[in-house]
């Protein structure tokens, strides 16, 4: 469950597409599609490269995860009924240390809410959900 | 999915090739509620398409059988339909009537008899305001009855919808839900308001200025939400002190979802002529339809798809955007507003200078009149109010809101940076 008390994340649900991205992270680990023609990452999962078009060269890669918090606000009245429960709650985009054009979104699970250090590093860490899957997530490097 | 090939979402497109031979000659506002009660049927979304749309047509001089084109959008944000509640006696024993309004609808209840072309499934305001150009140019029809419903019922705006109900987040949600990411407009928009505050060292107290004018300009609507229900002004200090939705934004800086319908007239040139409004001449419409690289798009993003549309304008109609006089684009969320100022350079506000622009005098009588409409922050919820105050100012019919400066061109747009639609307008079709 998550660090955040009192947290309901909706459980992600993989389907054909996405399935080895939410199996990696069941795993521990973080998987991006990545173009082998254009050599460019993509998140999340995408049909075809959005810079070649191909749609047939992706493969997956593990990558680090490492990151920073680029910018950050404050859910303080969610529409969304698990967030009800635990908000205030950090709404961050952490960019990708690997290739800063990939970000994604963290609730950075450890930081009091607006007490965000804008720009810090982050580390990958994995959530369990209600339904067991694990999803990404980031804490500020220690 | 929806056919896109009329769009007009490319540069380098060139002029339009129907630019000053379509017109706007007629449009029509509805009553408005906060919320349709749920038993006055005549409030309700078809009740409200029908009022708008009657008055639309009497508008433009017009009778029902004038009309041979019926073009809306199922687009209502209605949130959530009816069912399972129960339905009532016909024509509003569907979710047709209570929360969209077909065009097979509107044309039965209306009584519509020379109907050729009908288009119930066009996109959101913007770009169905282009369908609706481009459909009348191509010669689909000769004079087309356009209608766009915003409906919103009983309940919480947003908890009603049932993606954000549920324990699991299938599909793409699966990459947004579980971090509380709930809607594009107002979290991607706002991620990228912090990006904009961060890069050129803004805050978010700088839209202050922007919001207080926007319902002044809407209390010089007289049927705006605010003229009909709370009629007074908010100051800075209610801004800086409103209650807040996700940290920094406010409510102040979320449009009010509103129960009401508008309606226009479009129909050719030629026709327009002999009509008793002074035509109102389309001079192009354009289109954004895109999505960042990865889970949030970026500032440097919706700059550039803000740059392209600008473009985009200029080349369709051939006017600079020094040439243009009206400028209304959307402002759902006030956080992307400035995207749009500044990415078509409106009397020559460059980026990160939006929120000075605001501080200075952008009331109607002033000479940088931005968002003369009020917008649908200062008018409640109906995108609609962006095209009908550009009209409206280059008729010379806006009343309180009139500008003192010139008034022979207006564009107007909506949704967001990344996806929307935007026209021009001219008083005259050269």
């Amino acid at each position: 469950m998550s660090m955040i008390p009192g947290l309901e994340r909706p459980a992600p649900v993989p389907n054909e597409q996405t399935k080895p991205f939410w199996e990696a992270c069941n795993q521990g680990r973080l998987v991006l599609q990545n173009c082998t023609a254009c050599q460019r990452l993509h998140y999340p999962p995408a049909q075809k490269c959005d810079k070649c078009g191909a749609a047939d060269k992706f493969v997956w890669k593990e990558v680090q995860g490492k990151g920073h918090i680029d910018v950050y606000f404050v859910i303080r009245d969610s529409r969304i009924r698990g967030f009800r429960s635990a908000q205030p709650i950090n709404f961050a985009v952490i960019t990708l240390d690997e290739d800063p054009g990939i970000n994604f979104l963290s609730n950075l699970p450890g930081t009091p809410p607006g007490k965000v250090p804008t720009g810090a590093p982050v580390e990958l860490i994995f959530e369990k959900t209600n339904t067991g899957q694990m999803l990404p997530e980031w804490r500020v490097a220690s | 999915m929806a056919e896109t090939n009329w769009m007009r979402n490319k540069e380098g497109m060139g002029l339009w090739e129907h630019r000053g031979k379509v017109a706007v000659v007629g449009w029509g506002q509805s009553h408005m509620d906060r919320r349709w009660d749920g038993v006055t049927m005549d409030r309700s979304c078809g009740g409200l398409t029908k009022e708008a749309c009657l008055k639309a047509i009497a508008d433009a001089g017009l009778s029902p059988d004038d009309i041979d084109g019926l073009i809306t959008s199922a687009d209502t944000r209605a949130e959530q339909t009816w069912a399972p509640r129960p339905y009532f006696a016909p024509p509003y024993d569907t979710e047709d009537g209570i929360t969209k309004c077909s065009a097979e609808w509107i044309q039965k209840q209306l009584g519509l008899p020379n109907v050729k072309y009908l288009k119930s499934d066009a996109p959101y305001i913007g770009p169905m305001m282009g369908l609706a150009a481009q459909a009348v140019g191509e010669g689909k029809c000769k004079t087309a009855l356009v209608w766009y419903p915003m409906v919103n019922l009983e309940g919480r705006y947003g908890h009603n919808n049932p993606q954000n109900n549920k324990n699991e987040a299938p599909g793409p949600n699966a990459f947004t839900l579980p971090w509380g990411y709930q809607s594009g407009a107002m979290f991607n928009n706002l991620v990228v308001f912090q990006q904009y505050c961060k890069k050129y060292g803004k805050s978010h107290d700088g839209l202050a200025p922007l919001c207080i004018n926007l319902r002044r300009n809407g209390l010089r609507t007289p049927w705006s939400y605010y003229s009909l229900y709370e009629p007074y002004l908010i100051t800075r200090e209610d801004y800086l002190s409103a209650r807040v939705i996700e940290e920094p934004l406010v409510i102040h800086d979320c449009d009010r979802p509103v129960n009401t319908c508008a309606a226009f007239i479009f129909t050719t040139a030629d026709r327009a002529k002999d009509l008793q409004q002074k035509p109102v001449y389309v001079l192009n419409h354009a289109q954004n339809g895109g999505k960042g690289r990865s889970s949030m798009a970026t500032l440097d993003e919706h700059q550039q798809a803000c740059a392209s549309m600008a473009r985009k304008m200029e080349q369709g109609s051939g006017l600079n955007i020094k040439e243009i006089d009206i400028f209304n684009p959307y402002d759902g969320y006030l956080t992307f507003t400035q995207q749009f100022l500044e990415g078509f350079q409106w009397h020559g506000v460059k980026w990160g200078e939006a929120h000075d622009f605001y501080a200075d005098d952008i009331r109607v009588e002033g000479p940088h009149p931005f968002m003369s409409s009020g917008g649908n922050n200062g008018t409640g919820r109906t995108r609609a109010c962006l095209f009908s105050d550009s009209i409206e100012q280059l008729r010379g019919t806006a009343g309180a809101r009139q500008v003192k400066v010139r008034a022979e061109t207006a564009i107007a747009g909506c949704n967001t940076p990344d996806n929307c639609g935007f026209m021009t307008f001219s008083k005259s079709p050269n």
